[in-house]
């Protein structure tokens, strides 16, 4: 037998990837690891819950992503509290449209995965790594969203090294697209994006980003019956967070309950198709 | 074949023993003391970026001597076992205690049946809700675990550090003042290894030693669940020249 060289072994030494330890030793526990059986023909996706529009822009030493809070189910509402956007880490922020369940799921995994690198590593990941790290996650669900439960995330964060607000997108094969100025995913996106070219401009400052998204969003769940715009009646508004050098901050409920209501009683004295 | 020399089992784990304990007796030490604002990990060590504290999840941090290695792969370990179960059940169900029979376990299986034990002394800190609910855990080389009360010593020169902790531990200390007790402590080892000529230890800099905290109340002074953070040379040099202020 040869020597064995003990160099060699470097390669195999544990990663300081959650996700690999994960599919290293207990496989069962990733989302992307559920099998549906081989009889499908995308059409899994009308079982499941799905969350819908998210949107994102970057404003004057940041960026920022705002989600609506309802989830449909064919023609029907199934949640009006859910939470598509969710902190990655201290400097990221993600927000998901597609199957709510395995959204949810990956989120977790994915908080996860950078907090276990901070932790073996003792330093952040890079947002470059981030964004490819999420790219790889969305990969491993390929075969789920062949079968119809799709999950398209949207990425933003602060790069601390080019001290810049950055934002990706994805599809569903795990391509990772770098998107300038704003971007938005999800059923409401089409509507949501034509508000976002109108109303957004170089060096917004934090307040006028906000407002940008809220209003983005409202046009989003005005034409788009799967989009849930500001609920009055339940004081429930879209989730919004900010990311700039000081770390990740969400929006308070207060804000955003002041913002809505601006919104709407400038709509209605505008007029009828406003 | 040659035939072995019978060795019997007291004489084996008693020279394995004596081996570890020399190893770890080379190191320099470590201190993980309670306070009123949390847990203060403070050790003697000039590297800035081989670390002897970690942390391992939301309240617990991690302590080492002794081998780097050795106790770097357990502290992965570590840092994978608490993941793991946190996102497999909830981040509620990882605990120190946990975590530190688990490293039992492993050391103790290394200390009777591997080549040779692990020359590292380690521990395992839990930050609770109030001093009384802290959780702080010695494991040495053979697997035997300790449940400590206030303060832990562990490394090359623990009797000395811990008879000075002895007299000046104070639970209800501030982290500016624990981590003042905790280096004096530390400083107390170069008396005696030095001339012995009486005079007052040079305290240990800034730039000797690693210190982390683990925050009793993270969620509301800083936002997050996640209680560990390191102090760095610039506010541990204001936090150690404070004391002379006095």
């Amino acid at each position: 037998m040869a020597p064995r060289d003990p160099a060699a072994s470097i390669h195999q030494a544990p990663s300081s990837s959650f996700t690999d330890h994960l599919a290293l030793h207990r496989p069962e526990l990733l989302p992307s690891s559920r099998s549906l059986g081989p009889a499908s023909n995308g059409s899994a996706g009308e079982l499941a819950p799905q969350g819908t529009t998210i949107v994102s822009l970057t404003y004057a030493g940041g960026v920022l992503m705002a989600g609506d809070r309802r989830a449909t189910m064919g023609n029907m509402i199934a949640s009006r509290h859910i939470k598509k956007v969710f902190p990655a880490d201290n400097y990221s922020v993600l927000g998901i449209a597609g199957t709510a369940g395995l959204a949810l799921d990956m989120i977790r995994l994915f908080q996860v995965e950078l907090e276990h690198y901070e932790k073996i590593e003792g330093t952040p990941m890079s947002l470059d790594g981030k964004s490819n790290r999420l790219a790889a996650m969305v990969r491993s669900n390929l075969p789920l969203a062949l079968q119809g439960l799709a999950v398209v995330p949207l990425f933003a964060g602060f790069d601390t090294q080019r001290r810049t607000g950055r934002l990706f997108s994805y599809d569903v094969t795990g391509g990772r697209y770098e998107e300038y100025e704003h971007h938005s995913v999800g059923s409401g996106s089409v509507f949501a994006r034509g508000a976002l070219k109108k109303l957004w401009r170089p060096n917004l400052d934090e307040e006028d980003a906000v407002r940008v998204a809220v209003e983005s969003l409202y046009d989003a769940a005005d034409d788009d019956s799967a989009t849930g715009g500001p609920d009055m009646v339940r004081r429930l508004w879209p989730v919004v967070y900010v990311v700039n050098s000081a770390g990740n901050r969400e929006i308070p409920e207060r804000e955003l309950q002041e913002l809505s209501r601006e919104l709407i009683s400038r709509r209605t004295a505008a007029g009828l198709e406003a | 074949m040659t035939q072995q020399f019978y060795v019997s089992p007291e004489q084996l784990m008693k020279d394995r023993a004596d081996f570890a304990r020399k190893g770890i007796a080379r190191g320099r030490s470590v201190v993980v003391l309670t306070c009123r604002e949390g847990i203060a990990l403070v050790a003697e060590n000039p590297s800035p970026s081989l670390h002897k504290l970690s942390e391992i999840y939301d309240r617990i941090g991690f302590a080492a001597v002794g081998k780097y290695n050795e106790f770097e792969s357990l502290r992965q370990a570590g840092i994978r076992f608490a993941d793991v179960r946190g996102y497999s059940y909830s981040r509620d169900d990882v605990s120190a205690r946990g975590l530190a029979s688990v490293y039992a376990q492993s050391l103790g299986s290394v200390f009777t049946t591997e080549g040779k034990p692990f020359e590292v002394e380690l521990a395992v800190a839990e930050v609770g809700e109030d001093p009384y609910t802290d959780r702080l855990y010695r494991l040495n080389f053979d697997g035997s675990i300790a449940d400590e009360s206030n303060y832990t010593v562990m490394g090359g020169q623990a009797e000395i550090v811990n008879e000075a902790l002895s007299r000046t531990w104070n639970q209800d200390a501030d982290f500016g003042s624990a981590i003042r007790t905790a280096v004096q402590a530390l400083s107390a080892t170069r008396t005696a290894n030095g001339s012995g000529d009486g005079q007052a230890p040079e305290p240990l800099g800034a730039g000797l030693l690693e210190v982390a905290v683990l925050d009793r109340d993270p969620l509301s002074t800083r936002g997050t669940v996640r209680a560990f953070r390191r102090i760095n040379t610039v506010e541990l040099d204001r936090l150690l020249s404070s004391a002379e202020g006095d």
